[in-house]
């Protein structure tokens, strides 16, 4: 199979995930596995089954445009990890002003400030 | 001279009553993480259903942009980690965006290039994100930021301009149309400033390596970003560097692009099918009602409105500011003349408005208010003048017209008898003026106007003092 570490390097960073070496290592082996399990359906002919991404057969399930209020403001903060002035409050992320630009996370978490 | 190749790709938030994904109320400046529930806070077990209204009002822009709308269509997951974003996936279209392939049209007068047509690439639907503010403004909040979730799921449209556009004037012109079809259509405020609509641009030279802009928050900063990265490349090219293909940002305050960060790896989103949503079957029936439904648009309004006689410019106004479109032909279905409307409406209106800080809404003016003003002054009941002032009076007094005119002692005096009687006080107590006006001084004439306006208070009828004094000037002789 062709699942490099590299390749699990790649999954974990995106995942924000850190593994040491033997933990990669694992995650390889593991990630094979499940590759090899679903190489099966290449063997079988699909040429008659139209992709499709949904086996429901429904379409166009909508909701009308009508506002009604959701949690109070006590549930919805009472599992922030810490809040201020209503905000949920976290550690910043990164340089702060460019949105957008994933966060460092796992092993490249930002230290905590002592 | 290299050219500069510019697209666009606005975000435009629309302007529905609840979300995209969930029924939480649609709010602007409400009470932070006060509209918000499990499913626009990401917590398990929550599921989305989109909103009609949004899925139409998607259609709509679609048609208006000339756009083919695609029979079948689905939302994708866009996987990055960003605390704004809790679920870890925004909800997005990917390869099957609900509109695709169609244009926009520029106005002839809005730039000096001649009628154009910007590609669109593609519309499609996501969510918005929760909004953060970081730290920075309270010491204590260094390293911290502070996370409101009512603009989670926000619905968001992103339009993808093809890089058609030539100038930042040019960029600054497509915005400006395409903010005038969002507000005609009236699914979006268009409102920059509150971060309804948001602009990343991307710009090259002749075609080349392309940088992008990101987050461009006011026309404004389109223009300027635009301007200063032009220059930029053709400094680069001129010393010989390449353009690099990077996503810079713009700093307001020096009025710089500066790099981000450089990414040590492509970004990698790993989209696939959001199992939580069902697909979208658009049938043409579906799309020919909302086709029907749409109103004038900007640019059949405007070439409207110049068949009526209107000068081009007043016409690209009336057609970007939906509101004073309604007003005026509101206006014209009660009679009012086209040009006098526009004249009045763009002209003196505007000028009071602005003067005293109002919009027309705030105001008592309603269109048949404005079009009897307008037949006060072609029958000769006031003059322009007098209407100016009646104006003045009726944005903040909603008693009819005539009852103001009346009140206000504006009435236009066109009877000869005292029209001529005050030609003649006025020759008599200035026998030297009406001298040197028989021996050929004919500009005097305005002088003697003006003495009879001072007597009538302004009030009378400008042609016949004209005939009556001409008559009155020779027959002293
Ligand atoms: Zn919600």
């Amino acid at each position: 199979m062709i699942v490099t570490l590299e390749d699990v390097r790649h999954i974990a960073r995106l995942a924000r995930l850190a593994f040491d070496e033997e933990e990669l290592l694992a995650m390889r082996g593991e990630m094979e596995a499940l590759l090899s399990h679903f190489s099966r359906i290449d063997t079988l002919d699909t040429s008659l089954v139209p992709p499709t991404t949904s086996v429901l057969p429904l379409a166009n399930v909508l909701r009308e445009d009508t506002p009604h209020l959701g949690l109070s403001h006590e549930d919805a903060l009472q599992n922030a990890p810490e809040q201020e002035g209503g905000f949920f409050r976290i550690r910043t992320f990164l340089e702060d002003a460019f949105p957008r630009v994933p966060a460092l996370q796992g092993s490249e978490r930002i230290p905590a400030k002592t | 001279m290299p050219k500069p190749t510019i697209g666009l790709e606005v975000h435009v938030q629309l302007r529905t009553d609840s979300k995209m994904f969930c029924a939480c109320p649609m709010e602007f400046g409400a009470e932070p993480n006060t509209r918000v529930c499990p499913v626009c806070l990401a917590l398990p077990g929550s599921l989305p259903v989109l909103n009609r209204v949004a899925l139409e009002s998607t259609i709509a822009l679609g048609l208006a942009l000339h756009c083919h709308i695609t029979p079948f269509s689905q939302f994708h997951r866009k996987n990055y980690f960003y605390p704004d974003l809790p679920k870890g996936y925004q909800i997005s279209q990917y390869d099957l965006p609900l509109a695709s392939d169609g244009y926009l049209t520029l106005p002839k007068e809005s730039i000096a290039a001649s009628f154009k047509k910007v590609g669109i690439i593609r519309v499609h639907m996501e969510e918005d994100t929760a909004k953060s503010i970081h730290g920075a403004s309270l010491a204590h909040n260094v390293g911290y930021a502070l996370l409101d979730f009512n603009r989670s799921g926000v619905p968001l449209l992103e339009v993808v301009s093809a890089p058609d556009l030539e100038s930042p004037e040019e960029a600054s012109a497509y915005l400006v149309e395409l903010r005038a079809i969002l507000r005609t259509l009236g699914i979006s405020s268009g409102n920059m400033e509150e971060g309804a609509l948001r602009c990343d641009v991307n710009i090259s030279l002749d075609r080349g390596t392309r940088a992008e802009v990101k987050n461009l928050n006011s026309f404004r900063a389109v223009r300027k970003a635009l301007e200063y990265e032009f220059q930029r490349q053709c400094e680069r090219v001129e010393r010989g560097e390449a353009v690099l293909l990077e996503t810079r940002h713009w700093d307001e305050a020096k009025g710089v692009t500066i790099p981000g960060r450089s990414k040590e790896e492509a970004e990698d989103y790993r989209y696939f099918p959001e199992p939580d949503l069902l697909p979208l079957e658009i049938d043409v029936r579906w799309v020919e009602q909302v086709h029907r439904s749409l109103p004038e648009l900007p640019e059949g309004r405007r070439e409207r409105l110049a068949s009526l006689g209107l000068h081009p410019s007043e016409a690209i106004t009336l057609a970007h500011n939906p509101e004073l479109a309604c007003f005026f032909d509101g206006a014209l279905e009660v009679g009012a003349p086209p040009k006098e409307t526009a004249n009045w409406l763009l002209g003196e209106v505007q000028r009071i408005l602005h003067a005293g800080g109002k919009s027309l809404e705030e105001t008592p003016l309603t269109p048949v208010r404005l079009a009897e003003l307008l037949r006060l002054i072609q029958q000769g009941v006031i003059s322009s003048k007098g209407g100016k002032a009646l104006l003045e009076v009726m944005l903040t007094s909603d008693r009819p017209p005539a009852e103001l005119v009346e009140a206000l002692g504006l009435a236009q005096v066109s009877d000869p008898v005292q029209i001529r009687l005050w030609v003649q006080e006025a020759i008599a107590a200035n026998p030297k003026q009406s001298e040197q006006y028989r021996q050929g001084k004919e500009a005097l004439l305005a002088f003697f106007a003006g003495q009879v306006m001072k007597k009538s208070f302004g009030n009378a009828n400008p042609e016949l003092l004209d005939r009556i004094l001409k008559e009155e000037l020779q027959a002293t002789a």
